[in-house]
């Protein structure tokens, strides 16, 4: 088979199943639904595996599948740009899809959206592909907007639950807000270049560094402005703060896309849209501050709202928040291939979180408050197991994955020569010991402790939509019932997911960071220092881990494991105390820093309000009621007058007449 | 000619031949005859008018498919037709629409079906008459015969405030179309007594003369498309229509306003339309942003496409007024877009008002749950609707923006604006209609789209889809005349 059609292949593959599993599930019935897409989404990992080979072999690819349109001067293409870069992520995406697709058949077991949810997951794998594998702006932006139209339709995939379909029309409206960012940067882009391809702008990005932003009114460097924007989409998809409001409530979707689409991939979309722009973002320091601001405020602020959620999905949807945060922090620190060697470790320690976390939804019988939980390693050792590698990981344990990815991080922002770093270095290390604190009070919450499951509970927060589900005592587990490990559908995933969290970072760090591996995909200009100097304090992976003995990193990290051991398990009368002592601190982080109530007060209620006085107002009485019916009452009214002198007398006309001929004739004097 | 046929004669004249026969079938106890051959007829209507598309050459700007006769020579008035890269478009456009509402309308109207049917498919007839007319008095002539059957449409087959909704859009349209005969009998004069449109394309004009033409103009074309603050005539005019005149009045009606911008007021006018541009935009804006605010708290589903309307029609009039080619092109493709778009819009909210005899949002809720299929539909148009990526609904957008940004980047900022608003006001719509738990019993009694609408509906959700995804076809026709309208555009008259 040519490349080309192997391309091809990799997206079409995963549509075909969408599209078989949505039309036709009926007719497939469940079995072969599921059975169907995953057989694709895995021909499309291992054509993705064909290519990694090729890519290797030095083949990469840049070219138009199909001329899109024309207008004036230029041509738009949907094409592929198959690179280093985006044959990593069509590994990441594929595989963790792969994983996901597997573990649904035992998670959406006894849904009635079964087929649907198949097609959703496909279609949804199809949008990734097409994002990371384009070669244009416009295509990028496709790929960028279907991602958000099968999360949306994902989170709201329990359409009935109220939660579930306010949270979805919440998340596409923030995404639309970056959207908009993101499209006028695209625009601009066009302005300028004349031109979306990235070959063609990357090739003369440098000649534009030091214009000014065609902007009427501010005088704007323009890449810095063309940056902000894009980085605007950016915070929307990949929910960097102030856009992250979404992504906590996108829990409300089943817990097979929250590992997928909400932490393994799409949200990384923006790390990787970044990354990809490294030559535009490069030519702007104030535009990386920017960045790397942000990244710092959502990495440790995010974290700190981990601390105090019950849920526990929730826990681990704030800490993929405060993960994003990391990873932005990397790009501005112009370590891109840090962010995306960290954006491919995280994607498989948190999905992997995420689907043991389900695991555990699944034992709890669609339960999902860790205060019901308790001593669960005992009934479910897999997930037990597998769970505790994803959170070692996440902590950043020497030698596992994540240790990798985000102690190069730290490094790197400390390594960077912009004003911003201090801050953002300091709030990046706090953000290791909040980390390593709530993953741990979750795992010891959930896996170790007494058993407070099986006693009638309060504040259900179910995964379920069907009223009878949410009714019964199916809900949650009945006084005196065990939890019981997952079928196999559900462990195998979490068991393929757990070695790459364990030893990917290991075997990956030198040829992504320091290696050949994304030297063309990725562009640093030399006055952005940190990775020369990372590689030049790189001596080896076992090194690296040795070394971090030595580092006061590390021990923030176990000083928060053994702070949430003493507060959880030794002493958890503690918390209480704490909880009420600091109660101020405490509503702050309950209600989230009161962004959600600001919103809904602010932009919602105020959009209301002001849609309401122009209706009302403008249209209703300024225009219909004075211009146009005022009009009609006006040409009434002078009919009214006029009709009075059609009386239909005779000898009133004829008086009229008269005495219009005289008036006539007088006017004629007068002028005359 | 094709095959010896006068193509553009046949567009415009079968469909009416058609609608007369309709009419001949006489009253309700025939009512099935007149189904069958209205629907004859539209589907013929629409196979003539392809080999428009096939025939078509489009390397020229010139007019092609031309018929030239004399009408009324005392005032030197031709039968002159004639079609280039853009009013093609719109012929087809139309012509594709008319069996959607003639399947749309199959059982659905019950009284005067003989009349219903006749007057969709006269009215296709003299549509297309104001697409391929070159000659203005020709043009005239059918531009406010169309609105007779229209008029009747909602005044006969409408809701219960129909009189005052009829009223109102015939006042409203009639007085601008006034001004526009006193312009054209200006430019009669001027040229010497001609009516050829492309005579006053070459015309000279002084600068006061194309003012006051431009305004002329400006007040029948912009109440038609319609442009803030001329628009409250179609919220009015939507709820009040049967499902057919509403899609007819957002697919092909609106759309006639803003081809009467590029056929007359700009090439005619082309430096008072420089002049008035600022305005032109403002306008444009006011209604992509305050239109677009309106929207978010409507309450009848059909007023709330009717202003979204509005909103999307304002991306037409900035594309236009931005003279450069990704404004103009994005503009007329967001016309065609607009066109499908919103007739599945209202064709959704026909399904749904057919079922339950509101078009109430608070009266629903929960619809996925007894109508999946008509569920999934209405969301790939509400997501059309929203300009999302691989829809129609894309494309105008994006370019319009695209071009926006080249005149003025805040031009381009209010106009992106609807990628928040749109999305808010289409899918909260959807959220309180199709989402959520069976909110009532008439929403639990509910049954799933029936074969007809799922075929109306199938139709143009590909038409949706397959534009989105490949819209070349329609923009490379187009390219030509476009380049001749810019220049045109470009070229000081005074």
């Amino acid at each position: 088979m040519s490349n080309f059609s192997l391309y091809l292949l990799v997206p079409l593959a995963p549509l075909l199943g969408a599209i078989l599993a949505g039309l036709f599930g009926k007719v497939l019935g469940r079995a072969w639904s599921h059975r169907v897409t995953i057989a694709l989404v895995a021909v499309s990992f291992f054509a993705s595996l064909r290519i990694f080979q090729d890519v290797l072999d030095g083949h990469t690819f840049n070219g138009a599948v199909y001329q899109w349109m024309t207008s004036g001067d230029i041509s738009l293409e949907v094409g592929f740009l198959i690179d280093h870069l985006t044959v990593l992520m069509m590994l990441v995406v594929t595989f963790v899809s792969l994983m996901v697709h597997i573990y649904t058949i035992g998670y959406m077991e006894e849904d009635d959206g079964y087929q649907r949810f198949f097609s959703y997951i496909s279609l949804f794998t199809f949008s990734m592909l097409m994002l990371v594998m384009a070669n244009n702006f416009m295509q990028l932006f496709f790929g960028w907007e279907a991602v958000g139209l099968v999360s949306y339709l994902l989170i709201g995939f329990w359409f009935k639950r109220e939660t579930a379909i306010y949270a979805n029309l919440k998340a596409f409206l923030v995404n639309r807000v970056g959207d908009f960012g993101f499209l006028l940067g695209i625009g601009l882009i066009l302005m300028v270049f004349g031109s979306l391809d990235y070959a063609t702008v990357f090739a003369s990005a440098a000649s534009h560094a030091n214009d000014m932003a065609p902007i009427p009114g501010v005088s704007w460097n323009m890449m810095t402005a063309i940056c902000i924007l894009l980085f605007i989409g950016a915070m929307g998809k990949s929910a960097q703060f102030p856009l992250h409001v979404w992504l906590p409530d996108s829990m409300e979707g089943p817990t097979p896309i929250s590992a997928l689409i909400h932490a393994a991939t799409m949200v990384t979309a923006g790390i990787f849209m970044v990354s990809r722009m490294s030559p535009l973002f490069e030519l702007s320091d104030t535009a990386l501050s920017f960045v790397m601001v942000i990244g710092a405020i959502t990495a440790l602020f995010m974290g700190f709202l981990g601390i105090i959620q019950n849920d526990i999905k929730r826990v681990v949807a704030y800490s993929t928040l405060s993960q994003l945060g990391y990873m932005t922090c990397a790009l501005g620190a112009s370590a891109y291939s840090v962010a995306i060697f960290h954006l491919m470790t995280h994607a498989f320690f948190k999905a992997l979180l995420f689907l043991a976390a389900g695991s555990v939804i699944i034992g709890m019988h669609h339960d999902q408050d860790i205060r019901n939980m308790g001593g669960l390693r005992k009934y479910m050792p897999i997930t037990w197991i597998t769970f505790l590698i994803g959170t070692l990981a996440l902590i950043g344990t020497p030698f596992l994955s994540g240790f990798y990815s985000k102690d190069s991080i730290i490094e790197a922002v400390e390594a960077s020569g912009l004003p911003v770093k201090d801050f953002v270095y300091i709030a990046l290390r706090m953000g290791v010991f909040v980390t390593a604190f709530y993953s741990f009070r979750l795992y010891f919450l959930v896996f170790h402790g007494t058993e407070r499951f099986g006693k009638a509970h309060h504040d259900h927060h179910g995964d379920h939509a069907d009223e009878e589900v949410a009714a019964d005592h199916h809900h949650g587990l009945a006084p005196g019932q065990k939890p019981h490990e997952s079928s196999w559908v559900v462990t195998l995933p979490l068991v393929l997911l757990a070695i790459p969290s364990l030893a990917i970072g290991y075997f990956t760090i030198e040829p992504i960071l320091y290696g050949s591996f994304l030297k063309d995909a990725i562009h640093v200009i030399g006055s952005h220092p940190a990775m020369a100097e990372l590689a030049e304090e790189f001596h080896g992976p076992a090194a690296k881990a040795l070394a971090s003995v030595f580092d006061s990193t590390l021990w923030f990290a176990i000083s928060g494991v053994v702070m949430a051991w003493f507060f959880y398990l030794k002493r958890p009368d503690i918390p209480e105390k704490i909880k009420q002592r600091f109660h101020g601190i405490y509503t702050v982080l309950e209600r989230k820093y009161g962004f959600d109530e600001f919103n809904d007060w602010f932009f919602a209620g105020g959009a209301r309000l002001v849609s309401r006085f122009l209706w009302q107002f403008g249209d209703v009485k300024m225009i219909d009621g004075m211009m146009v019916n005022g009009t009609a009452r006006l040409v009434g009214m002078c009919s009214g007058i006029v009709r009075r002198f059609q009386t239909g007398y005779i000898y009133h006309y004829a008086f009229s007449m008269i005495i219009g001929v005289f008036v006539l004739l007088s006017i004629r004097e007068l002028i005359g | 000619m094709i095959l010896g046929m006068p193509v553009l004669s046949v567009v415009i004249w079968l469909p009416i031949v058609f609608g007369i026969l309709v009419l001949a079938t006489g009253d309700d106890r025939n009512a099935q005859t007149a189904r069958i051959i209205a629907l004859v007829g539209a589907v013929l209507g629409f196979l003539v008018s392809l080999p428009l598309y096939t025939g078509f050459d489009s390397g020229t700007s010139a007019m092609q498919f031309g018929e030239l006769s004399s009408w009324i020579p005392r005032f030197n008035i031709h039968y002159h037709l004639g079609v280039d890269g853009i009013s093609m478009l719109f012929v087809l456009l139309n012509s594709f629409f008319t069996p959607l509402v003639v399947i749309a309308g199959w059982n659905v109207i019950e009284k005067r079906v003989a009349q219903y049917m006749a007057a969709f498919l006269i009215m296709s007839g003299l549509v297309n008459g104001v697409f391929a007319s070159l000659d203005a008095m020709l043009f005239y002539v059918f531009w406010e015969a169309m609105l007779i059957p229209m008029f009747i449409i909602i005044g006969v087959w409408g809701g219960p405030n129909r009189v005052y909704a009829a009223v109102k859009f015939f006042l409203y349209t009639l007085l601008g179309s006034l001004l526009m005969l006193v312009a054209l009998l200006y430019l009669y004069n001027q040229s010497g007594g001609s009516f050829e449109i492309l005579d006053y394309h070459e015309m000279a004009i002084p600068m006061t003369a194309q003012i006051l033409v431009f305004i002329a103009f400006f007040m029948a074309f912009s109440v038609k498309v319609p442009m803030f603050p001329v628009h409250t005539w179609l919220p009015d005019a939507h709820v009040e229509a049967p499902t057919g005149g509403s899609v007819i009045l957002a697919a092909i009606m609106l759309k006639v306003g803003a081809y009467g911008f590029i056929r007359f007021s700009m090439p005619i006018a082309p430096d008072a339309s420089h002049k008035l541009a600022g305005v032109m935009i403002a306008l444009s804006l006011i209604a992509v942003v305050y239109i677009g605010l309106v929207a978010l708290m409507q309450t009848d589903m059909k007023k709330l496409v009717a202003y979204s309307s509005i909103s999307h029609m304002g991306f037409v009039t900035l594309g236009f007024f931005i003279f450069n080619a990704y404004g103009m092109e994005g503009a007329l493709l967001q016309m065609i877009s607009h066109g499908f778009v919103s007739g599945a819009l209202f064709l959704c909210i026909g399904v749904m008002y057919d079922r339950m005899h509101s078009r109430n949002i608070a009266d629903y809720g929960g619809v996925a749950n007894t109508m999946p299929v008509f569920a999934a539909l209405f969301m790939l148009f509400a997501m059309a609707n929203s300009g999302l990526p691989g829809t129609s609904g894309f494309v105008g957008e994006f370019m319009v923006i695209m071009g926006a940004i080249k005149a003025n980047f805040w031009y381009a900022f209010f106009a992106a604006s609807t990628l928040i608003f749109g999305a808010a006001y289409t899918l909260w719509m959807y959220k309180r209609v199709v989402f959520g738990a069976v909110a009532n019993h008439h929403v639990a009694e509910l049954k799933d789209i029936t074969l007809r609408e799922k075929l109306v509906l199938g139709i143009l959700a590909l038409t949706v889809l397959g534009m989105g995804l490949y819209p070349l076809p329609f923009s490379e026709i187009m390219h030509a005349s476009v380049n001749d309208l810019l220049v045109h555009v470009a070229r000081s008259k005074l």
